[in-house]
């Protein structure tokens, strides 16, 4: 007999009340149909309005998270980014020129020589295939766009995406009691997100990495995730486990979904709000989307075999999903037995179940207890105990995105946001749904995760998003209804509106009344400012409705309570006001950090570098350079060594085969080139010679104060390499617990390999040798290289490339080497150095 | 104490088997297929356990499409059934046509999986 959602529609359009015969319709009518008659074609009107609004609303959003990304191709060029996009890069060049089929069986023998790269089973195909299908489709609308230029605004366009994909899964959870305040969370939620740093600092236009379609892909699966929870539609069930495909396509982090919703559906079952609609959330998806999983060659059988899964498959996806039918099947048989026999069931079946359970619990156990790391692979060990890395893992330790971030960077990354989180986690809870109740266990795994690796904020920006357009949306809501409820009042003597009959109260204590006691009780325990409220509209209506009324307001107000409960709190004009204008600020505060963020922080192209001097900008073009140098001047099947970061750049852009690169999935691979670079010349030329390396290219930053050089990472060269081979010892190196490479470094240190091919010819730049990065002159100023020679240094010197020496073909009687094979493999074995197992 | 609970059990049993009998046809149906579904994949994982997991993928492509299909059937029967409050404007053609469009997508991947 009461329409709470009716009440809803009038005080959002601030109409007035219906008459009081409408107040006793059936609250099943849809609300468009209680609207009183002459607002209806006024409402439909509006609300056709607001939809139009809220598409263009959208469309704008859209443009805003292309737009904003742009800034490095204005600032710099249309070009690809860093190091992993280029290997993406060419990929999809790969993909573009030679179709799908031989993409899928492509085997790279150009990179980690002589070992190869099984590309078909290591990559995640999710981004080459979709950049490779833009571009294919243009091509065939005879736009002819290259394949570098799809690459470049690849990440744009899928931020777009995302930022539509947050609007729909903020307003899918409270869609389903209150429509209205879905929309305005949702578009606030996807205006946050299109401009959040966190998000943009992984998605600039040339940024050609994973992430760029992947929380895309996240995003849109927690939302059909949401949508099949709401209504219980097994098409949406598809599309989830289709769109969970996509995400294991894309990128690593799919282990991220299919741990968090499980955890949820625990929840939800722990709670007590299993519903039929949550198991045709979940097990179809736990079906059709291991399935999918174990399609894509990447993942292949770790979908099932791992632990990573076993936390999802054998203790946790499948446990859950076990216990998911159970409970199902208890429910079931709730529902066609008396209660009796339900109690002797659940009795017998107690009791047989905890045998059967402990039993299947104990072998489990056993069998991942067996393995020597319980079955995680490093990466996720590192992220349940952040210090095993650094404790066994050097290569993951060393990669900078795997540290824990710090306290600033969560300011940087998703700025305001943070203070807004709490409050849209408060929000979420009145009421709490099943949506709601995963977007809040979605931000607190998100938390911690983020807090382990800085890597992992970007999954934390759309939970932050959609918490913090909760918060706002609510928050503007609560003061633009104080405001309008009170502005009429404003223009008249006296307030004859009797639409505040059911809205909130104003703290004027000009029209506090000594009124029925009975109302005022009943209020009183649930919210303070409604006593008043009662008593305003004694004062309005005659006495014979008043006591009619009276009853039915009663009823009105208690069962409205729930539901209007927030709805009756109105504050007072002035503070509403300036509290909206506060809000105000506080998102163009946002805007501005996110702005400034986007162009100054996270837009650098990193293979371009720029610096303001007295007279002018300087532009770095150092490293496309060399690389253009080892196309041109080197031949087509020359080995070139260097250190990881750089091998994806050397194929796809130099053309020429690398020893490592940035894959890193072979880490005695990596500890040898380290070991060379750690080592004297004689060694070092030993170990390149192996490999059959003609070049060997070093980064150098000691002219131009570019800190991001191969001395800078010398320390895990030698770390690497002294994991692998013993006799690099990092004490060696260091003085005083420090690596140094002035006049107090230790003599190992002046003699390695890296040393030499950094600084050969310093000296020459200066006259002292002054190195601009470290701070100090140059140990050793004056010396010549024995094995090597200089074949090109760029103009500021950032890149210098040598070759190896051919071996002499005599060796004078001085030295007390012979050039007997037999003895010098011998002398080889002695020093420890790696042999080539092919000679 | 065991005389009480076997009597207990036997009473259980029995309205079991009566509330079970009171359900319609088309979800006994459904039923038995999910049965049948489940009997299939206890034969594969029996056969696995004599013969070797080789191929693996055919393996889990085969238990998995057992499971797949009594998990939509039991989705199906969910949904069509008549007691079920939060589905009752959910006509049960397009339920079934749900259930085909699931099996569909289903059994394409198993397809490709099989090897």
């Amino acid at each position: 007999m009461l329409q709470p959602l009716n009440l809803n529609r009038i005080h959002r359009w601030g109409l007035q009340s219906p008459p009081a015969s409408h107040r006793l319709l059936p609250c099943l009518i849809q609300p468009s149909m209680a609207d009183p008659s002459e607002a209806k074609g006024e409402g439909s009107l509006r609300k056709a309005f607001g939809g139009v609004l809220g598409v263009f609303i959208l469309l704008l959003i859209g443009t805003l998270a292309f737009s904003i990304r742009l800034f490095s191709v204005i600032k710099y060029e249309s070009v690809i980014h860093e190091f992993d996009p280029y290997f993406n890069y060419r990929v999809t060049q790969f993909l573009t020129k030679n179709g799908i089929y031989d993409f899928w069986n492509w085997f790279d023998d150009r990179t980690w020589y002589p070992l190869g790269r099984v590309i078909g089973g290591t990559v995640y195909p999710g981004l080459t295939l979709t950049a490779g299908s833009i571009w294919w489709l243009l091509n065939n609308l005879n736009i002819p766009l290259s394949v570098e230029t799809v690459c470049v605004f690849t990440a744009p366009i899928f931020s777009a995406n995302a930022a539509w994909a947050t609007y729909l899964l903020t307003k899918a959870p409270p869609s389903h009691q209150f429509e209205v305040k879905g929309t305005g969370a949702g578009l606030t939620a996807a205006a946050l997100l299109a401009m959040v740093p966190s998000y943009i600092s992984r998605s600039v236009a040339g940024s050609y990495d994973n992430e760029a379609v992947a929380i895309f892909a996240l995003i849109f699966t927690f939302y059909l995730y949401i949508k099949t929870l709401n209504t219980g539609s097994l098409f949406y069930a598809t599309l989830n486990a289709l769109s969970y495909f996509y995400m294991v396509c894309s990128w690593g982090g799919y282990t991220f979904i299919i741990n968090l919703i499980p955890m949820h559906v625990l929840l939800c079952i722990v709670t007590g709000r299993y519903s039929s609609r949550l198991y045709i959330a979940y097990a179809p998806l736990v079906v059709l989307g291991t399935l999918l999983a174990s399609l894509v060659p990447v993942v292949g059988f770790n979908a099932v075999m791992t632990s990573e899964h076993f936390a999802s498959f054998l203790v946790k996806c499948q446990e859950v999903f076990i216990i998911l039918h159970v409970v199902a099947l208890v429910y079931y048989i709730k529902g066609i037995l008396s209660p009796k026999m339900f109690k002797v069931a659940m009795t017998l079946v107690v009791t047989i179940g905890i045998a059967v359970c402990s039993a299947v619990l104990a072998i489990l156990i056993a069998l991942v207890a067996s393995s020597p790391t319980k079955g995680w692979s490093g990466r996720s060990l590192s992220l349940l105990d952040p210090t095993y890395a650094s404790k066994y893992i050097p290569i993951i330790a060393s990669v900078s995105e795997h540290q824990p971030p710090t306290w600033p960077s969560y300011f940087m990354d998703i700025n305001v946001l943070a203070f807004l989180v709490p409050a849209g986690i408060v929000a979420c809870f009145l009421p709490l749904s099943d949506a709601s109740s995963f977007v809040i266990l979605y931000i607190a795994t998100s938390v911690y995760f983020s807090g382990v690796m800085v890597r992992l904020m970007l999954v934390l920006a759309p939970a932050a998003c959609i918490m913090s357009g909760i918060a706002l949306s609510e928050a503007f809501d609560a003061f633009t209804r104080s405001i309008k409820f009170q502005l009429p009042k404003l223009f008249e003597a006296s307030p004859s509106d009797a639409g505040d009959t059911n809205r909130g109260t104003q703290d004027e204590p000009t029209k506090v009344d000594n009124n029925t006691p009975t109302e005022k009780t009943e209020t009183t325990a649930k919210e303070r400012p409604s006593e008043k409220h009662r008593k305003k509209e004694k004062k309005k209506l005659e006495k014979g409705k008043e006591i009619k009324e009276k009853g039915k307001e009663n009823t009105d107000k208690v069962s409205n309570k729930p539901l209007n409960a927030k709805k009756l709190l109105v504050l007072p004009l002035e503070a509403s006001a300036v509290a909206i204008l506060l809000l105000l600020i506080l998102g163009a505060f946002y805007v501005v950090h996110c702005v400034w963020a986007a162009a100054e922080a996270y837009s650098a192209p990193s293979i371009v570098l720029t610096s303001h001097s007295h007279d002018g900008l300087h532009v770095f073009d150092d490293f496309r350079e060399a690389y253009a140098w080892l196309k041109h001047n080197t031949d087509v099947d020359d080995k070139v060594a260097s250190w990881w970061d750089y091998g994806y750049q050397t194929t796809a852009m130099a053309n020429r085969t690398v020893i490592v690169d940035n894959n890193t999935w072979n880490n005695t691979h990596i500890a040898t080139v380290g070991t060379a670079m750690s080592s004297p010349e004689k060694p070092a030329w030993d170990i390149f010679n192996s490999l059959d390396v003609k070049y060997v290219l070093v980064v150098f930053g000691g002219l131009v104060g570019y800190s991001s050089d191969d001395i800078n990472k010398f320390l895990w060269m030698v770390r690497i390499g002294g994991g692998v081979f013993p006799h690099i010892r990092e004490p060696d190196y260091l003085r005083d617990g420090q690596y140094r490479i002035d006049a107090h470094a230790t003599p190992t240190m002046l003699n390695c390999l890296m040393y030499k091919l950094s600084y050969y010819r310093f000296v020459e730049t200066d006259g002292k040798g002054f190195d601009r990065v470290r701070g100090t002159e140059i140990g050793k100023k004056h010396f010549r290289l024995t094995h090597f020679e200089e074949v090109f240094t760029t103009h500021h010197w950032m890149v210098r490339i040598y070759k190896l020496k051919s071996p002499k073909n005599r060796i004078r009687g001085k030295s007390k080497k012979k050039t007997n094979p037999k003895t010098t493999s011998k002398i080889n074995s002695n020093k420890n150095v790696k042999k080539n197992p092919w000679q | 104490m065991a005389k009480s609970s076997s009597s207990d059990a036997q009473a259980l049993i029995r309205s079991l088997r009566s509330a079970y009998a009171a359900t319609p046809t088309n979800l006994k149906i459904i039923d038995l297929y999910v049965v049948y579904a489940i009997t299939t994949a206890v034969i594969q994982i029996v056969y696995m356990g004599i013969v070797g997991s080789f191929p693996f993928n055919s393996f889990l492509s085969g238990i998995l499409s057992c499971v797949g299909t009594a998990v939509l059937a039991v989705c199906l029967r969910i949904q069509v059934n008549k007691e079920n409050k939060e589905f009752k404007d959910l006509s049960p053609e397009r339920a079934f046509a749900d259930f085909v469009l699931c099996n569909l997508v289903l059994h394409l991947v198993i397809m490709n999986f099989l090897g």
